[in-house]
């Protein structure tokens, strides 16, 4: 008996390939393709690699991308070393059974992520102002005015400032993550500990972390794709020159900068094409490293 | 690039049903950056041309200053962008004029009312073609608290020696912040401190011309002086003037919190609304008592048309009324700080715009000196004075290796300067 040819599984499949092809992988190998050229007198001329020579090799380029390299490195770590362990003690003490309030919590905490960039920008803008920010009043009214410092414009603080507003904005996500894989655990598991004399910090440590591990995985690979393609805070926070003398210049805003020009600067789309492939085969590289490295030794659970 | 399609997109729609709905009128849309502006223009200036123009409708859709290149060069490429372009001046303008975006305006009857100077901002190099008809120039200086002059029994000052005098007793007698500047923003220390005394040390058109020729550098004395007074202002700036951003400086000087506003004249109309004492204006102190002083009076604003407009008569027409004394007259005292850059005087009517206006007389004018030519490269001289500017007044970067960095960056690229 012949297979017949299954034909609906393409008919089905269409939309969703068309349109993803459309919106994401067309534009995605558009833009690869625009970083191989560069203007020339009578429109775009073939350059080979020559735009990323230029990146990597000229002075001014090469300065500009490894400054902005490094601070992106920067808020990544600051994300990582706060926003996700801030976030996996509160879902250990949202799942905690004798919690009240834990949903008015839950949501309190969530709502900053769900706010648009421009106003967490804005409003922290106001919050830290020197002039009328409520920051250096509050510290005064307790008699700590000399520890306040206008934090988004000294090239020290600005980048890790900008960082902690990112957390306090997105430390609801590993918080909700986190927390349903703590409610998967099965009640069974832990009862069980218990008759050995797990209890406590104990149990959060030696049963619960482990089990939430895989998850806390996928936490990170997150947070690394959305910090090294972070844009918008800072340019909402700092404008496109990303300031004082671009310490807190990331891969976004120096991708913006150049592809679209700023002040007197044309945009210039090729190296900015290049810019964005640069980060592209960074964020690829990441996640392959991840996938294959870390991932793969992730031992799971089955209950 | 995937933001400005679907932004392009949103905005060809609403010019389609705005087609529509005015199917027997021609309607020009005008693109700009003067957002302050929106009010002056839907109930001032438009009024007064279709009166006088009957059938053609014509709409104000500015965007923000910041965006507003980068918004115009994606409209532009994708077709959807307004009949009429409001030009910022040199090559962002010239590159658009060479790209094809921008019509040729030379032959233009109203151009005839314009001197070359004015016109020089909107040309190409040889002037062999002029592309938008100017609109206005602004002026830099410095404005004042005139009530905290006179509480302080102090004069507006003409040296340097006596600006700083000035600043000196309004800071020993503690009631308001010196001066009224951040650096956050950055262009704020370029634009408003370095290009605003700086002149008076380069010698205005003198100087710029000769760092244009490669007879002068950025290292040289006259180039790194403005720059060693910079690195004295931070004392008289307002705690944490570091995150101070540019409305913060505007508010701290009307709520009459600082004493003096290191300003351009755009500033004027808006400080008239806010302010509750009355103001004057000093131009830049000069070096030594008795020195030709200089100002920066520089080219700011023009119109140009789309080369793709769909009613290029009807454009014309609108350009040619931009270019007439009466909508100079209009727009001077609509918008009192931007002046005129029309031949014919202005009659204009606010004190603190005609004392502005008055420095013409005394002084010598000159534009900004990193704008012609000079921001053509990468590294980009305007934005890189920028930055060294904030560095400077903040102290992290001192005004000889400021200097240094910035004719480093230039000679990299440009070629009288190598």
């Amino acid at each position: 008996m012949a297979v017949r040819p299954r034909y609906h599984i393409a008919v089905f499949l269409a939309p969703a390939v068309l349109v993803y092809t459309a919106v994401m992988i067309w534009p995605l190998f558009n833009t690869l393709r625009l970083s191989l050229y560069t203007q020339g007198a009578a429109g775009h001329v073939f350059a080979g690699l020559r735009n990323f020579q230029t990146l990597f090799g000229d002075p001014h380029w090469a300065d500009a991308f490894w400054n902005a390299l490094a601070n992106n490195v920067w808020f990544f770590v600051i994300h990582m070393a706060v926003q996700n362990p801030i976030g996996i003690g509160l879902a250990a003490i949202l799942s905690h059974p004798r919690l009240r309030f834990a949903t008015f919590y839950r949501s309190a905490i969530f709502i900053p992520t769900i706010l648009s960039f421009v106003i967490v920008g804005f409003a922290w803008k106001l919050i830290l102002s020197p002039i009328w920010g409520i920051a250096p009043s509050m510290l005064d009214a307790v008699g700590l005015k000399s520890l306040y410092a206008p934090w988004l414009g000294k090239e020290d603080y600005a980048l890790t400032t900008l960082a902690l507003i990112s957390v306090w904005q997105f430390v609801g996500i590993p918080m909700m993550l986190i927390y349903a894989a703590l409610l998967a655990i099965p009640e069974g598991v832990l009862e069980a500990g218990e008759i050995d004399g797990i209890t406590g910090w104990a149990a959060f440590w030696r049963i619960k972390l482990p089990l939430v591990l895989p998850s806390i995985g996928i936490i990170s690979i997150l947070t690394f794709v959305g910090n090294f393609n972070a844009f918008d805070l800072i340019y909402a926070a700092q404008g496109a020159l990303a300031g004082p003398d671009f310490s807190t210049d990331i891969l976004g805003t120096f991708l913006y900068r150049t592809f679209f020009g700023f002040q007197l600067q044309l945009g210039d789309p090729h190296m900015g094409a290049a810019i964005a492939t640069a980060m592209f085969a960074i964020i690829l590289t990441g996640v392959c490293l991840y996938l294959f490295l870390i991932q793969t030794r992730l031992r799971r659970y089955q209950f | 690039m995937k933001r400005s399609r679907l932004a392009g997109l949103l905005l060809a729609s609403t010019i389609l049903a705005a087609g529509m709905a005015a199917a027997q009128d021609v309607t020009l849309t005008i693109e700009s950056w003067r957002n302050d502006d929106l009010t002056i223009w839907q109930d001032q200036i438009i009024p007064a041309f279709e009166a006088a123009h009957p059938g053609i409708k014509v709409q104000f859709t500015p965007s923000a200053p910041t965006e507003y290149n980068a918004a115009l060069n994606s409209k532009l490429d994708a077709g959807t962008a307004g009949d009429l372009i409001t030009c910022r001046p040199f090559d962002a303008s010239l590159s658009l004029f060479q790209g094809g975006k921008l019509a040729d305006l030379s032959g233009l009857a109203a151009m005839a009312n314009f001197s070359d100077v004015a016109k020089s901002a909107w040309q190409t190099d040889d002037a062999a073609a002029t592309f938008c008809v100017p609109m206005a120039s602004v002026i830099h200086g410095f404005i004042y608290n005139k009530d905290a002059f006179d509480a302080l029994g102090l004069a507006p000052p003409a040296t340097m020696e006596e600006f700083y005098g000035v600043l000196d007793k309004i800071k020993a007698d503690g009631t308001y912040v010196p001066m009224a500047m951040g650096t956050i923003d950055q262009w704020e220390a370029a634009t408003m401190a370095y290009q605003n005394i700086g002149p008076n040390y380069w010698k205005g058109e003198e100087g710029r011309l000769a760092l244009i020729k490669g007879e002068q550098k950025l290292t040289d004395e006259p180039w790194v002086a403005p720059f060693r007074e910079l690195a004295r202002w931070k004392d008289y700036l307002g705690d944490g003037y570091e995150a101070q951003t540019y409305p913060d400086s505007q508010n701290l000087f009307t709520l009459g919190r600082a004493a003096i506003y290191p300003a351009g004249s755009w500033e004027i109309s808006g400080f008239n609304a806010q302010a509750g004492f009355t103001m004057g204006a000093f131009p830049p102190p000069v070096v030594a008592a008795g020195d030709t002083c200089y100002i920066s009076d520089h080219t700011d604003i023009a119109i140009g048309m789309n080369a793709a407009t769909k009613h290029p008569e009807e454009a014309k027409a609108f350009l040619e009324w931009v270019g007439s004394s009466e909508f100079a007259t209009l727009y001077a005292n609509a918008l009192p700080g931007f002046f005129s850059l029309n031949s014919a005087p202005v009659e204009m009517a606010d004190p603190l715009a005609q004392e502005f206006v008055s420095w013409r007389g005394k002084c010598s004018s000159t534009i900004r000196s990193t704008y012609q030519i000079l921001s053509r490269g990468t590294p980009n001289l305007e934005n890189e004075t920028w930055n060294a500017s904030a560095n400077v007044i903040k102290g992290t970067e001192t005004p000889e290796d400021a200097a240094k960095r910035l004719q480093e960056g230039l000679a990299s690229w440009y070629e009288p300067q190598k």
